[in-house]
């Protein structure tokens, strides 16, 4: 044999990384990227002809748990058809052993990238508010996503907002946990093993709600990924990571402050936006929104000029907004009490 | 490569359920111990011979000796057993052995021929500096990076010559011939077209691609057992295996 070049290493090191396609539809394309325990590939699917993305996991560990975990992941985003949720196709075992899923291959940015080019702060809070869409659909099927953060956010070409990588993501309704468990043999390549559903602390730094990084698995529910929704929030409205909120932020006032001054930087937000994060964001779940759609309304109360649930107004901004609103009413009076004092002020003279 | 040391080649390999030639480098079985040390030196002269010429400047001969030398004292003084996986990779854990081991050697002054009655196959160092002539040295500040590249080709080329073996023994030779062909290619980016290797072997184009998947299935399966063997534990093997496979897309 040859001495192995610095050339012929790094081409071996592709082949050993590729997935075996070999006795499949797929037809490998390039590689896309990686996640947390897999590749994910654009390949061509030679019978409907047409591109998907091959999500592959990239070293199997020797209890099967990943492999499980990522047909697990399939699953649940098979069951959320929502057009804010990447659709999966397939799934299955290559000939390496190794679990994989396809599904759409979707074309656009990463939220991070994405967000450069959006400066109005009406069109961050439509795109956040199709963000909450899905999530909100996950939840009424009892599913929450346990890692939302703008690296698992997608604009399409097209404007199309998609929440992406299920793999942390934790099925709430137990019945179907079970379900999903008991059918995963099939699709193995060796042993099967016992599942659970609770498992290792994941997620990101920042968008992580304390009792996720304290991790307390059974504390973890929808108020979790609302606490992420509102860091996603932050990041939209001010281009910063979000600050880690802990235990030891005890009060809203400090995660105001908190929200104000990110890494030595003030951070000029909307003060009712702001509130709308401070909200979200609450150490405390119970004091977070209690859903995602009551988010999603002050958002749209935002949006429409009206008050918002987290933000009680003083006696002057209450004024203001009504004076703001009813303009034109404001404007009729006013004017018919000045032509009145002229009137009489012309009378008198 | 075929005069290299065959200690730790394919025959070698452990059941898949155990091990870790670091934690059996501990055992009180001496057998499994010697059999553990081989492995680890069939994984690691070669770069740790590259890194003393380099790093330190030694010449051929004095490089063989310390080479020789480090492998005798870390078998017997047990070394390994000084490995925390929390604290670093065992790769660099094991070039700080190096460096301290020689930096002492030098200190003393008494670096002597070792190797007495250590279990150390014969080392073809005449390969392995051949392979340091056909390669562009590193500079000083990159020496961390070159022991970890002369490391992975050492591993890469014991999962090919390890990939030889299975394949003779299965009678697959003409599946080894095709990957020889096709990745063993020195110009990688141009690799022989599919139907020329099929009409070179007489078989039609599909069964290249057959071969050829089986061939790389095999390569990937034997580099990851010899990568087992060499970490401490999964999440070691795990983190290892994710940064040698591929390279993360731009």
């Amino acid at each position: 044999m040859n001495w192995l070049s610095d050339k012929m290493l790094h081409h071996l090191r592709e082949v050993a990384d590729a997935p075996d396609l070999s006795n499949t539809r797929y037809q490998l394309r390039e590689k896309l990227g990686r996640g947390g325990m897999g590749s994910v590939y654009l390949v061509a699917d030679s019978e409907l002809q047409r591109q998907v993305a091959l999500k592959v996991l990239d070293i199997p560990d020797q209890d099967n748990h990943l492999s499980e975990r990522m047909i697990e992941e399939a699953r649940i985003i098979a069951r959320l058809e929502h057009p804010g949720i990447v659709p999966v196709h397939d799934v299955g075992t290559l000939s390496d052993g190794r679990v994989f899923y396809t599904m759409k291959y979707v074309q656009g940015e990463r939220l991070d990238i994405a967000i450069k080019s959006v400066t109005a702060i009406s069109e961050r809070l439509r795109i956040f508010r199709k963000i909450c869409e899905p999530v909100a659909f996950a939840h009424a099927h009892g599913v929450i996503h346990r890692d939302l953060k703008p690296a698992n956010i997608m604009i399409g070409d097209f404007g199309e907002t998609l929440v992406m990588d299920w793999g942390i993501a934790k099925v709430l309704n137990q019945s179907s946990s079970v379900e999903l468990k008991n059918n995963t043999s099939h699709l193995l390549p060796a042993k099967d093993t016992s599942r659970t559903l609770s498992g290792t602390i994941l997620g990101t730094p920042g968008y992580m709600a304390p009792e996720q990084a304290a991790g307390e698995i059974t504390a973890i529910n929808q108020q979790s990924d609302i606490y992420a929704l509102g860091a996603l929030l932050f990041f939209l409205l001010s281009g910063e990571p979000p600050p880690q909120i802990t235990r030891a932020t005890t009060s809203p006032k400090k995660i105001l402050q908190l929200l104000t001054q990110v890494s030595g930087k003030t951070v000029n937000i909307p003060k009712p936006l702001k509130y709308i994060c401070q909200k979200a964001m609450s150490v405390s779940p119970e004091n977070r929104y209690s859903t995602v759609q009551a988010l999603i309304s002050d958002i749209d109360n935002f949006l429409d000029d009206m008050a918002i649930s987290a933000y009680k107004e003083n006696i002057i901004e209450l004024s203001l907004r009504f004076f703001k609103k009813n303009k034109f009413f404001v404007g009729l009076i006013l004017t018919y009490l000045i032509l009145r004092y002229l009137m009489i002020v012309w009378l008198n003279v | 490569m075929s005069d290299d040391t065959r200690i730790g080649g394919a025959e070698e390999r452990f059941p898949q359920t155990r091990w870790s030639a670091i934690v059996a480098a501990g055992s009180s079985d001496s057998n499994e111990r010697t059999r553990a040390y081989e492995v680890l030196v069939a994984s690691y002269w070669k770069p740790v011979y590259k890194y003393i010429r380099i790093k330190w400047g030694k010449s051929n001969e004095d490089a063989k000796d310390i080479t020789q030398g480090f492998f005798t004292r870390v078998m017997e003084k047990d070394f390994f057993q000084g490995f925390d996986p929390a604290r670093a990779r065992f790769r660099t854990f094991l070039r700080t052995c190096l460096d301290r081991y020689i930096s002492n050697e030098m200190k003393a002054g008494n670096r002597q021929k070792r190797g007495g009655n250590a279990h150390i196959a014969s080392l073809d160092f005449e390969n392995a500096e051949g392979e340091l002539s056909a390669r562009q040295l590193p500079d000083a500040q990159s020496m961390d990076e070159f022991f970890d590249q002369e490391w992975l080709r050492s591993l890469f080329a014991l999962a090919i010559e390890a990939l030889k073996e299975f394949c003779e023994k299965k009678g697959k030779m003409q599946q080894f011939q095709i990957f020889e062909l096709y990745d063993l290619n020195p110009d990688s980016a141009n690799p022989p077209a599919y139907s020329e290797i099929a009409s070179n072997f007489e078989i039609p184009v599909t069964q290249v691609t057959n071969y050829l998947a089986f061939a790389r299935r095999e390569f990937r399966r034997i580099l990851l057992d010899k990568l087992r063997d060499i970490t401490i534990n999964d999440a070691e093997f795990r983190n290892e295996a994710r940064l040698i496979l591929g390279k993360d897309p731009e």
